[in-house]
C-alpha cells in the first residue's frame, strides 16, 4: 500500500502555491489596463523584432537580387496574401509574412497581449489534460485487449485518470470567459462579437460559415459531454477495478470491464478528434486539416506514456512495486520510443503536405509558426523526435532508468513546447514569451497531478492482485 | 551441427522446461552444450544455454545509416545535381530546402536496406544458402523431440552420462558410429 505523505506532499503544496502565485502574476502584469499594454506591446514588439532579425534579412536579401533561390515560400503566399489577406489570415492570426508585426494595429496588439495570461493557462490545461485522457486511453485498450502484461502498472494509469476533472473545471473556466469576453479572453477568434453577424464591421464570412459546429450553446455543450464521458469512464473503471477485489466472480467482471472499455474507446474515438478540432484547432479558425485530431491524439498518447513510466520509476525507486521487473520497463520504453515515432509521422504528414502543395489558406497555419516561432518550432521537433529516437533506440537504454528518466523529462519538455506552438501563435502571435509565469503555472499544474494522482494512488493497494491476469503480469519475461 | 566428433555426447527429451533445467545441470558441472535442436523456439533457451546477445541490432542500426545516406546522396544526385527538378513550384534547386518532399523516400530505403540486409545477414551467419543440405542428428527433433549436445572435453565420459540419465534425458547417445 503506498502511502501520500511527507516530502512528495509538502512538494505538490508548494508548487500549487507557485501555480496559483503565477497565475495571479500573469493575469495582474499582462492582462492588466490598456495604458500599461500599449508600453508592454512595444516593448516586446521591438524584442521580437531584434530577435527575428535573421530571418528578415534572408528575406531582404532574396528580394533585392530575385534569386531563384530565394526561400520557397515566399513568392507565391505573398501575393496570395495581400490580395484576399482577410479570408486567407484569421484575423487573430496577427503576423505578416514580410515586415513582421508592424502592421498590426494597436487594438491587435492589445487584444493579442490580453490573451497572453489565457493562452498560457489554456497550454497548461490542455497539457495535463492530455496526461489524463492518454492514461485512461491506454487503461481502456488494456482492458479492451485482455492484455496481461501491464496489470502491475494499472493502478497507476487509474490514478492519472482520476486527474482528468481537474483540468477539465479549468477548461470550462476558459471556455465560458471566452464566451462572455471576461478579462480579455479572445483565444478563440470565432466567439468575437458579430463575427457571424453580416451587418457587423467584425463580419467574417468564413467563420459565418461554420457557424453550425462553432457556436456557443453547442461548444459548451459538447464540452460538458466530453467532461462527463471522460471523467465519469474513469470513474467507473476504477470502482469496477477496486470492485475486483472484493467480488467472487473476477472473471466475469472482467469481462464486464472490457465491454465497458469497447464502449469507451468508441466514445473516445469521436471525442478525441472533436476535442482537438474544439480546443485547438479552433484557435485558428481559418485553417482547418484532416488529420488534426490524430496529431493530438499521438502528442496526448506519448506524453501520457512518458508520464505513466516516470511514475513507475519513481514508485520503484522508492521500494514499492517490485513486481515491475525490467520486461514491464522496457516495454513502457518501447511504447514511449513507438508513439515518439508516431507523432512525428504524423506531424510530418500534416506538415508535408501543406508544405508541398503551398495553398494560401492552408500554409497560413505554418507560416505564422515558421515566422515568429522558428526556433522554437525547429527545437520542439527535434527534442520530440531526435532525442527519443536516439536516446530510446538500444534495448540497453530502454531498461536503464536513467537514460528513461532523461528520455522522459525530454519529451515531456518537447510536447509542452508542441501544444504551446499549437495554441499560441494563432492566439498570441507576435507577443509571445516564455518566461517565469509559464514555468510557474506549468509547475501550479504539476503540483495539483501530484497531489491528485498521487493520493488516488495511496487509496487502493498498489497491486491489483485479484485481476484473472496479475501472475502472468508478474511473470512477464521479454 | 550434427558431427561424427567422438567428444560429443547427445541427449534427448521429451519437455522444454526438463531440457531447460537439463542444460543448467550440465553446464554447472562444467560441461559445455554446444547446440540444441528443437522444433520451435524455446524462451530464455539463449541466456540458459550462456550464448552472447545477438549483435544483429547493432547491424541493423549501421544498415539503417546506410541507406539513408543512400537515399540523401540519390535524391541529391538526381534531383538536385543530375537534372534539377522544379519542386511543388519550388524552384531552389537546393537539396536543403527541399528536404520535406525527400523525407519518404529517405524513411522508405532507410526501411528497406535495414529489413532486406538484416535478413541477408542472417542467411550468411547461419551458413544458410540454396541447396543447402539440413543438419539434423535426429529427425524427432522436427516434431515433439528435443535435443541437445553436450561436448565431453576432457571430463569423464561415464559422470556426463549418468549427469544426463538424472536431469530427464530419455535417450542418451555417442557419437561413435
Amino acid at each position: 500500500m503506498f502511502e501520500f505523505t511527507g516530502k512528495l506532499k509538502n512538494l505538490s503544496i508548494i508548487l500549487m502555491l507557485i501555480g496559483v502565485i503565477s497565475v495571479a502574476g500573469s493575469f495582474m502584469f499582462n492582462g492588466g489596463g490598456h495604458h500599461e499594454e500599449g508600453g508592454h506591446g512595444e516593448e516586446a514588439h521591438t524584442e521580437h523584432a531584434k530577435e527575428g532579425h535573421h530571418e528578415e534579412t534572408g528575406h531582404d536579401e532574396a528580394h533585392a537580387s530575385h534569386d531563384p533561390n530565394a526561400h520557397y515560400y515566399e513568392t507565391p503566399i505573398e501575393r496570395d496574401y495581400h490580395k484576399t489577406s482577410s479570408r486567407a489570415t484569421p484575423d487573430n492570426n496577427h503576423f505578416d509574412v514580410t515586415n513582421g508585426a508592424s502592421t498590426l494595429t494597436d487594438e491587435q496588439i492589445h487584444h493579442q497581449i490580453g490573451n497572453k495570461p489565457w493562452a498560457n493557462l489554456l497550454v497548461n490545461t490542455f497539457f495535463f489534460l492530455a496526461i489524463g485522457l492518454g492514461a485512461m486511453f491506454f487503461m481502456a485498450v488494456q482492458y479492451a485487449a485482455q492484455a496481461g502484461w501491464t496489470v502491475v502498472v494499472l493502478r497507476v494509469m487509474e490514478a492519472m485518470a482520476s486527474f482528468m476533472w481537474v483540468p477539465m473545471i479549468v477548461m470550462l473556466i476558459l471556455i465560458v470567459t471566452g464566451m462572455g469576453h471576461v478579462g480579455g479572453n479572445h483565444l478563440w477568434h470565432w466567439m468575437a462579437e458579430g463575427i457571424m453577424d453580416p451587418t457587423s464591421p467584425h463580419y467574417d464570412s468564413i467563420i459565418a460559415g461554420k457557424e453550425g459546429y462553432l457556436n456557443n450553446p453547442f461548444y459548451l455543450g459538447r464540452t460538458v459531454v466530453y467532461f462527463i464521458g471522460w471523467v465519469g469512464a474513469a470513474f467507473m473503471l476504477r470502482k469496477m477495478s477496486i470492485g475486483m477485489e472484493t467480488t467472487n466472480d473476477t472473471a466475469a467482471q472482467w469481462k464486464k470491464m472490457r465491454n465497458f472499455s469497447a464502449g469507451f474507446l468508441v466514445f473516445f474515438a469521436v471525442t478525441s478528434s472533436m476535442m482537438a478540432w474544439d480546443y485547438i484547432m479552433s484557435i485558428d479558425t481559418h485553417w482547418f486539416s484532416t488529420l488534426f485530431g490524430w496529431y493530438i491524439f499521438a502528442g496526448m498518447f506519448v506524453t501520457a506514456l512518458t508520464v505513466l513510466t516516470l511514475i513507475v520509476l519513481y514508485l520503484k525507486n522508492k521500494g514499492y512495486m517490485p513486481e515491475v521487473n525490467h520486461s514491464h520497463i522496457q516495454d513502457l520504453g518501447k511504447f514511449m520510443f513507438a508513439f515518439s515515432v508516431f507523432w512525428t509521422y504524423l506531424w510530418f504528414s500534416q506538415f508535408m503536405l501543406i508544405w508541398y502543395s503551398n495553398i494560401p489558406e492552408e500554409v497560413t497555419y505554418y507560416m505564422a509558426r515558421w515566422g515568429e516561432y522558428k526556433g522554437l518550432f525547429l527545437t520542439m521537433v527535434a527534442l520530440n523526435f531526435v532525442f527519443p529516437i536516439l536516446i530510446l533506440m538500444s534495448r540497453d537504454s530502454k531498461r536503464n532508468y536513467g537514460f528513461l528518466i532523461t528520455a522522459g523529462a525530454i519529451m515531456l519538455i518537447g510536447h509542452w513546447l508542441d501544444v504551446f506552438i499549437l495554441i499560441t501563435p494563432g492566439s498570441v502571435g507576435g507577443q509571445w514569451s516564455i518566461g517565469l509565469t509559464h514555468i510557474g503555472t506549468f509547475l501550479g499544474f504539476a503540483g495539483l497531478f501530484i497531489f491528485v494522482v498521487f493520493k488516488a494512488l495511496a487509496k487502493a493497494p498498489l497491486m491489483p492482485t485479484k485481476h484473472p491476469m496479475y501472475v502472468e503480469s508478474k511473470h512477464h519475461h521479454i | 551441427m550434427a558431427t561424427k566428433d567422438k567428444n560429443i555426447i547427445s541427449a534427448l527429451y521429451d519437455d522444454d522446461d526438463v531440457l531447460l533445467r537439463g542444460i543448467k545441470d550440465v553446464r554447472d558441472k562444467g560441461f559445455d552444450v554446444t547446440e540444441v535442436y528443437s522444433p520451435f523456439p524455446i524462451h530464455g533457451l539463449d541466456p540458459v544455454m550462456g550464448l552472447e546477445r545477438t549483435r544483429i541490432s547493432m547491424a541493423a542500426f549501421l544498415y539503417g545509416c546506410l541507406g539513408l545516406a543512400t537515399a540523401i546522396s540519390l535524391t541529391y544526385g538526381m534531383m538536385v545535381v543530375d537534372w534539377s527538378m522544379n519542386i511543388g513550384g519550388k524552384p531552389s534547386f537546393s537539396w536543403g530546402e527541399n528536404m520535406p518532399a525527400f523525407v519518404p523516400i529517405m524513411f522508405e530505403l532507410t526501411v528497406f536496406f535495414a529489413a532486406h540486409l538484416m535478413v541477408w545477414t542472417y542467411f550468411v551467419r547461419n551458413g544458410l544458402y540454396p541447396g543447402r543440405k539440413a543438419q539434423n542428428p535426429d529427425p524427432r527433433t522436427t516434431d515433439d523431440k528435443f535435443l541437445m549436445e553436450v561436448d565431453l572435453g576432457h571430463g569423464d565420459k561415464d559422470q556426463l552420462m549418468s549427469l544426463l540419465k538424472d536431469t530427464g534425458a530419455i535417450e542418451i547417445n555417442e557419437n561413435s558410429k
